[in-house]
């Protein structure tokens, strides 16, 4: 007995090796394939994959959620309000529904679209659609968006027809208007430049359509070329997009580069922080750019401004009356010194300085007094999820206060900005937050 | 008298309203404010430590909350002025949907949509947080007389409610002691008059909104306008317990089902 269970246990041992043996083999033939060249269908399908992600890098860096997404709607799906001075325009729905989204749309279509700024159906898109930087996209990158965005959850929701006033619900007055100021045309690379600036000026002319708020408008709604980033009030917003080729303004001629790339991608650096309309776009856009891109649109806005043909502005202390200075003084050193430091060095980047900063001291005062007003958080970014923010003193200070300590941090430190008045702050006091 | 007072509470709040009343609102009540703004001899922008910007530490969360302190105090205790809340021992949870709500447009309010449209989930949790757990005292009671009568019938209506309307009290969801429930009903201790009118009334136009059951909308729109005001007056008199800390939650079974309790 005892020898025929000894058997057995050897007999039940020796299987059980051959098993283990053979379930090594098996997940060892199993594992074979990997090693070979993948088959045709499976590199297709990783190219397609490819395109899709590329396509979302594109739809990021070209920020096309922030007019086809309704506050709390639903992504791509349309109906936000876009308020022009021209009445209320409603963006479509992107979603690739047949019905109600771009679900029908073929790729060719797509790209008539971005490049020349024609629908579907033939008709001429608004210019509030940013089609005159987006006719720079090349037809490949326009092809990867479209693939992104035939990707993503259709949603049936109907567009909102638009709400113009007479005469500009007319769409046929676009032909003017596009005679006027469209120029279509891919990219062109300049070879006098380096890879790194070409690709810069790519994405800041094109998907990045920085010139549609950096450049102003005028009465008809159009840019003119010539002043191309020269900055200008943003309709409806009533905030100023200050110029990018003036180093008066928000121009980056003397910043180091590791700044430029920490306030697109970041939305603060050692020098200025971003908020409002630009804190939206580092929000919903650059701070998913790489670095490589962030560094190349830096490298670019670099070098916009074209040296200085203007004189170095002096001190407009002088302007104040010294009543009005010791007001702006007093309220400064009670309210905002400890964030900016005494001298107005603040803490950066957390608390951004105020002594030598261009935005303080631009000629437009608009952005700095909506900031004493209503304070400001940067946005919340992958590289700064914690941003530091400052408190709204509308409640605080009155308009001749306001405008006394706006003024202060304008000519202070050697700033060189010039004072403001109360009736400027009184303007601004009445507008919405936003 | 009625009239009075409430003119007088206007007064209080116009200037941290002028951000927000529309045009209208402002005309009528500009040169109520001038005459305020005189007789309050002391210039407006004189250093008030409570709602002065002020931390010890740069890389700090009281550093980041830097942008509430001018309206809700320096630990969420809430202000001398009416509309701010206090937001200080509120239920975390109560705080980020509120948070949310502001980010996403959900709950409307301009300058505090503003404020924080573009922060992310992570943070809006931390700020909460780190409100939820402040005990600071409360601040001074504002000095407003209400009728007898007035109090009596918010009385009855925070602690017992109104059967025939259909109304439970606040009692039995913001808890005995007015501290609020976790994780999202708010604590009503130290909610100023104004705030409290403001928010009932914007319920019961449907200006805001909870989610679905929302509690406070069945609730605000079973009340008139007097019972709004009765109720509110009694709650902004009430007295700080010595734990302001919001009861456990699923600490009582409420009489009503709050899609916010879940």
């Amino acid at each position: 007995m005892k020898v025929a269970r000894r058997l057995l246990a050897m007999v039940v041992g020796v299987l059980v090796l051959v098993a283990l043996a053979a379930t090594v083999l098996y997940f060892l033939r199993a594992r074979a394939p990997c090693r070979r060249q993948p088959s045709p269908s499976s590199l297709a399908a990783n190219a397609a994959v490819q395109t899709i992600n590329r396509g979302q890098y594109l739809a990021r860096a070209g920020d096309c959620v922030a007019c086809h997404t309704e506050p709390g709607g639903r992504q791509f799906a349309g109906g936000r309000p876009m308020p022009t001075p021209f009445g209320n325009l409603y963006a479509p729905n992107i979603t690739p529904d047949d019905e109600t989204g771009i679900g029908r749309w073929t790729v060719d279509e797509f790209y008539r679209m971005m490049h020349q700024g024609v629908s579907r159906d033939g008709s001429l898109l608004y210019p509030v659609m940013p089609f005159a930087s987006y006719t720079k996209v090349t037809r490949d990158d326009s092809d990867a968006l479209y693939a992104y965005l035939m990707s993503v959850a259709p949603v049936k929701q109907a567009n909102r027809k638009h709400e113009l006033k007479f005469p500009f619900n007319n769409r046929d007055l676009l032909l003017g208007w596009r005679t006027l100021y469209f120029k279509e045309g891919e990219f062109v690379p300049d070879p006098k430049q380096t890879a790194e600036w070409n690709r810069g000026a790519y994405l800041v002319e094109g998907l990045g359509h920085c010139a549609m708020c950096h450049t102003a408008i005028n009465a008809l709604g159009g840019s003119s070329e010539s002043k191309a980033f020269e900055g200008g009030m943003i309709p409806n917003q009533n905030w100023y997009a200050p110029s990018l080729t003036s180093n008066q303004e928000a121009g980056l001629g003397n910043w180091p580069i590791q700044d430029i790339v920490d306030l697109l991608q970041m939305g603060i650096s050692t020098r200025g922080t971003t908020y409002g309309p630009m804190a939206e776009v580092v929000y919903n856009s650059l701070q998913y750019v790489t670095d490589e891109d962030a560094k190349a649109m830096a490298v670019y806005l670099k070098a916009l401004p074209k040296g200085e043909s203007e004189a170095p502005p002096t001190s407009q202390a002088r302007l104040v009356e010294p009543a009005v200075m010791e007001t702006g003084r007093k309220a400064y050193v009670e309210n905002c010194a400890m964030c900016h430091g005494d001298e107005g060095k603040g803490h950066p980047p957390a608390f951004p300085p105020l002594a030598g900063n261009q935005s303080i001291t631009m000629a437009s005062p608009v952005n700095s007094i909506r900031m004493v007003l209503n304070g400001g958080y940067a946005p919340g970014t992958l590289r700064n999820a914690r941003p530091h923010g400052m408190p709204p003193f509308s409640h605080i200070l009155d308009d001749a206060e306001a405008a006394a300590v706006v003024s202060y941090i304008r000519v202070a430190w050697g700033n060189t900005g010039a004072p403001v008045t109360p009736a400027q702050v009184n303007e601004l006091r009445k507008l919405l937050p936003e | 008298m009625a009239v009075l007072r409430v003119l007088e509470l206007l007064v209080r709040q116009s200037r941290a309203s002028a951000a927000v009343a529309t045009g209208l609102a402002l005309a009528v009540l500009a040169p109520l404010a001038a005459t305020a703004a005189d007789a309050a001899s002391a210039p407006l922008h004189m250093k008030d430590p409570a709602i002065t910007p002020a931390f010890k530490e740069v890389d700090s969360i009281e550093a980041r909350v830097q942008g509430c302190v001018t309206c809700h105090g320096d630990t969420g205790q809430g202000t001398s002025n009416g509309y701010f809340p206090r937001i200080a021992g509120k239920p975390s949870e109560y705080l980020f949907n509120q948070l949310v709500g502001f980010r996403d447009g959900t709950r409307k309010y301009p300058p505090m949509n503003y404020l924080v449209a573009y922060l992310p989930d992570g943070y809006l949790h931390e700020m909460a947080s780190w409100y939820a757990k402040q005990r600071p005292a409360l601040p001074p009671k504002p000095d407003i007389a209400f009728e007898p009568a007035v109090l009596e019938r918010g009385k009855t209506l925070a602690v017992t409610g109104d059967k025939g309307l259909g109304l439970p009290s606040c009692e039995s969801c913001h808890g005995k002691t007015l501290t609020g429930m976790e994780p999202g009903i708010p604590g009503l201790v130290g909610v100023r008059y104004t705030y409290l009118v403001g928010q009932l009334t914007r319920w019961r136009t449907g200006d805001r909104r909870a989610p679905e059951p929302d509690c406070m909308k069945r609730i605000a729109t079973r009340m008139s306008e007097a019972d709004i005001g009765a109720v509110s007056a009694w709650l902004a008199q009430q007295t700080a317990p010595s734990d302001m800390s919001p009861a456990p939650a699923n600490s009582g079974q409420m009489p009503i089902a709050c899609g916010s309790q879940r």
